[in-house]
């Protein structure tokens, strides 16, 4: 054991000549395929220098790279500035949740899905859970389906101001960075104050939902939205007009509504295009045809109506929560099958969170029958008549679809979750080929794929 | 090309009495495993009697008509046109209707030809193919191996899916990606996970998992994998090796 340090701290080298080598020195060397370079910042200009006779670069950005919106790998070949082609490389966030539900019942499935589009894990938890009940057959009181418009569109709001806030970092607008983070935290809040938990939420569970909402709740969701109406107006200021925000934008990823449809292409993408395509009107579902709201649309097709686009359906929804607030009427949250329904209610006590002490003493000391119910509906879960289902919803992202298998067991045969990220960043090269470098970064924002979602 | 409202197009066609002709009887389409017992119990532990319980395999059954809704337009509208194109009488295997989602079951055959049907023809018009997975059904089931695509028409807003089944030696179906370009991600995914090989894919690589994986890793006979954790003293098992009561 040594009494320096810097011996025992770190795998840095120290020595005299690992202190004098250059840690931005651009190594090459010489493959099948011609030089590769190996960049870490500053000597870009060295490279192009070297490179100033070769007509074409092929370019490798990320999966670990700051402008790539998450572990995304972008492939780009070169001619000077110009991007001839571009491929995206995905699976680096492959976490084989698919394969996992298939092991676990159909109540725990939520609490895999919900960590899948880790931006908007409750349409993610909405959209199986309602596979689940068309499965079942079972429909979810009235009060449970308000609740989960009311947490969707707060989750869509925190969604979109992500995609606000990641995008204009990436291209250099850092206070939109903060400023779109700060408001999100003000969801996160609320929403760690309604369900228990920021993000990963598994609170919508199929038949219903895992608990009511707290005490307060009206109070503090009407505060959230005094906050935002008052912040809002901000990111016009901020960004809307900002000249260079527009020009980085405007007329940048462009793609018709030609395009969209033959790429599968969903959500605010397909919207710029002009197609007022989104589910909550077209397909309604949990009650979306009660509400009162607008879906904006333009024709511009480019990332800076998209921003738009989203900013106005931050708007949009707002206004669906504050009607959700209103319609909210005292009743049950979960359906009263009581082969579905989860016997017990979730309390804090000394100990942490758990199991209601009233439960806990009626299965222990007065009930051997409600005992053997709990045991067997928490570790054996309940039975789903055979068949399959596909229930899409319309997620941030666009269309969020569950094609789910059972063969009548206890747990899933097969859940397929046909992810808007997965889909959408397929325009990724019809997007920015034949642009500049400089505008696959605005694209890509554009498009804002949530790699969790993408790779599953 | 016939436009919408012409005479002879599909809008205007008379479509009574079509029906989906399979020239000979078909195997069932199995779709789940048998089960015996109750509690994942065999032999002398049983004593609760239920381990004589038998329940066959899930078989997706056959709707007849009417099949209710929009349903019989459309599936009278694609059983015309498939007519009207010359394709076999038995490109439509089976119709089924189940908790309100219509499902066509095809022959792998003509699925590019049913496909480019079902986008263009004037009175079909699906337009989006919103979603392509592959199902494994089980070592059991014969055809275990499904392709399942939806498609969804903007114009009409109706959604059907269209259900492909394979041998899992024989793994092998046309690709879409002519008709639908969407489709080629999602096949390279179930290509990926399920070792169906779309030919005509223009570039049919993995796409989730590493480039040198072996096996495809949503097939059921692929374990799941993991290592038991020890919990307050007791060992718990990885989750393919938990006792497993369906």
């Amino acid at each position: 054991m040594t009494e320096r340090l810097s011996d025992v701290t770190t795998g840095t080298d120290t020595s005299a000549t690992g202190r004098e080598s250059d840690p931005y020195d651009a190594s090459s060397r010489e493959t099948t395929e011609g030089t590769v370079y190996t960049v870490t910042g500053g000597d870009w200009d060295e490279v192009l220098a070297e490179a100033a006779g070769d007509e074409r670069i092929v370019m490798n950005l990320g999966p670990q790279h700051p402008s790539t919106h998450g572990v995304l790998r972008l492939v780009l070949e070169l001619e000077g500035e110009t991007v001839t082609q571009a491929r995206s490389v995905i699976g680096y966030l492959h976490t084989g949740i698919e394969k996992n539900v298939e092991y676990r019942n159909w109540t725990q499935g939520v609490t895999f899905v919900t960590r899948m589009d880790y931006l908007a894990p409750l349409h993610n938890e909405a959209a199986y859970c309602m596979s689940v009940e068309k499965l079942l057959g079972v429909t979810v009181p009235q009060r449970a389906q308000t609740i989960r418009v009311l947490l969707m569109e707060l989750n869509r709001i925190s969604s979109h101001l992500v995609a606000l806030a990641t995008g204009g970092m990436e291209l250099g607008a850092l206070t939109g960075m903060t400023a779109g983070f700060r408001e999100r935290e003000e969801v996160l809040h609320l929403l760690e104050f309604l369900t228990g938990l920021r993000m990963n939420h598994a609170f919508i569970r199929p038949g219903g939902l895992a608990q009511d909402l707290p005490d307060g709740a009206e109070q503090k969701i009407k505060d959230f939205i005094k906050v935002m109406d008052s912040r809002l107006p901000d990111y016009d200021k901020l960004l809307t007009g900002q000249p260079i925000w527009r020009n980085r934008l405007a007329g940048i990823g462009y793609l018709p509504v030609d395009a969209c449809l033959a790429l599968g292409i969903t959500g605010p993408i397909l919207r710029s295009a002009g197609l007022p395509w989104d589910l909550r009107k077209v397909e309604p579902y949990s009650g979306y045809e009660n509400y009162e709201f607008d879906v904006p649309t333009s024709n511009a097709a480019d990332a800076y109506a998209r921003y738009l686009l989203r900013v106005e359906e931050i708007h949009q929804s707002l206004r669906i929560v504050r009607q959700a607030v209103d319609n909210l009427t005292p009743g049950p949250v979960m359906v009263e099958d009581a082969k579905i329904a989860w016997p017990a209610q979730l309390t804090i006590g000394a100990d942490g969170m758990g199991n209601s002490l009233e439960h806990v003493r009626k299965i222990m000391s007065q009930s051997m029958e409600s005992l053997i119910h709990h045991f067997k509906l928490v570790t054996e879960g309940f039975a789903v008549p055979a068949g399959q289902v596909y229930v899409p919803i319309e997620s941030p992202r666009g269309e969020l679809g569950y094609h789910v298998v059972s063969d009548g067991g206890t747990r899933p045969m097969r859940v397929h979750v046909r992810e808007p990220s997965f889909v959408n960043l397929q325009s990724m090269p019809a997007m920015c080929e034949g642009g500049m470098v400089a505008d696959v970064i605005a694209s890509v924002a554009s498009i804002d794929p949530v790699m969790g979602g993408c790779d599953r | 090309m016939t436009e919408p409202g012409d005479i002879g197009s599909s809008a205007e066609r008379a479509v009574e009495g079509v029906e989906p002709a399979g020239a000979e009887e078909k195997a069932p389409i199995v779709a789940g495993k048998a089960r015996k017992g109750m509690f994942g119990i065999s032999g002398t532990g049983d004593t609760s009697g239920f381990g004589g319980l038998r329940l066959p395999a899930h078989v997706a059954a056959p709707s007849e008509r009417p099949y209710g809704g929009w349903f019989d337009e459309v599936a009278d509208e694609l059983l015309a046109a498939i007519r009207e194109q010359g394709l076999p009488a038995d490109t439509v295997q089976q119709i089924t209707v189940d908790r309100g989602e219509i499902t066509f079951f095809l022959r792998r055959d003509n699925l590019v030809d049913v496909a480019r049907i079902l986008r263009d023809d004037p009175a079909l018009r699906f337009e989006l193919c919103s979603s392509v997975s592959g199902v494994d059904y089980g070592a059991d089931a014969p055809q275990r191996l499904h392709s399942v695509y939806h498609l969804t028409s903007m114009t009409y807003r109706r959604r059907i899916r269209l259900e492909v089944a394979v041998d899992v030696d024989d793994a092998h179906m046309p690709s879409v990606v002519s008709v639908y370009p969407t489709a080629d991600w999602q096949e390279r995914e179930t290509w990926d996970m399920f070792g169906i090989v779309y030919d005509g894919h223009p570039g049919l690589t993995r796409i989730l998992m590493p480039d040198d994986w072996d096996g495809h890793p949503q097939r059921k006979d692929y374990p799941l994998g993991g290592i038991p954790v020890e919990y307050k003293g007791a060992e718990i098992p990885p989750p393919d090796q938990r006792r497993s009561y369906s």
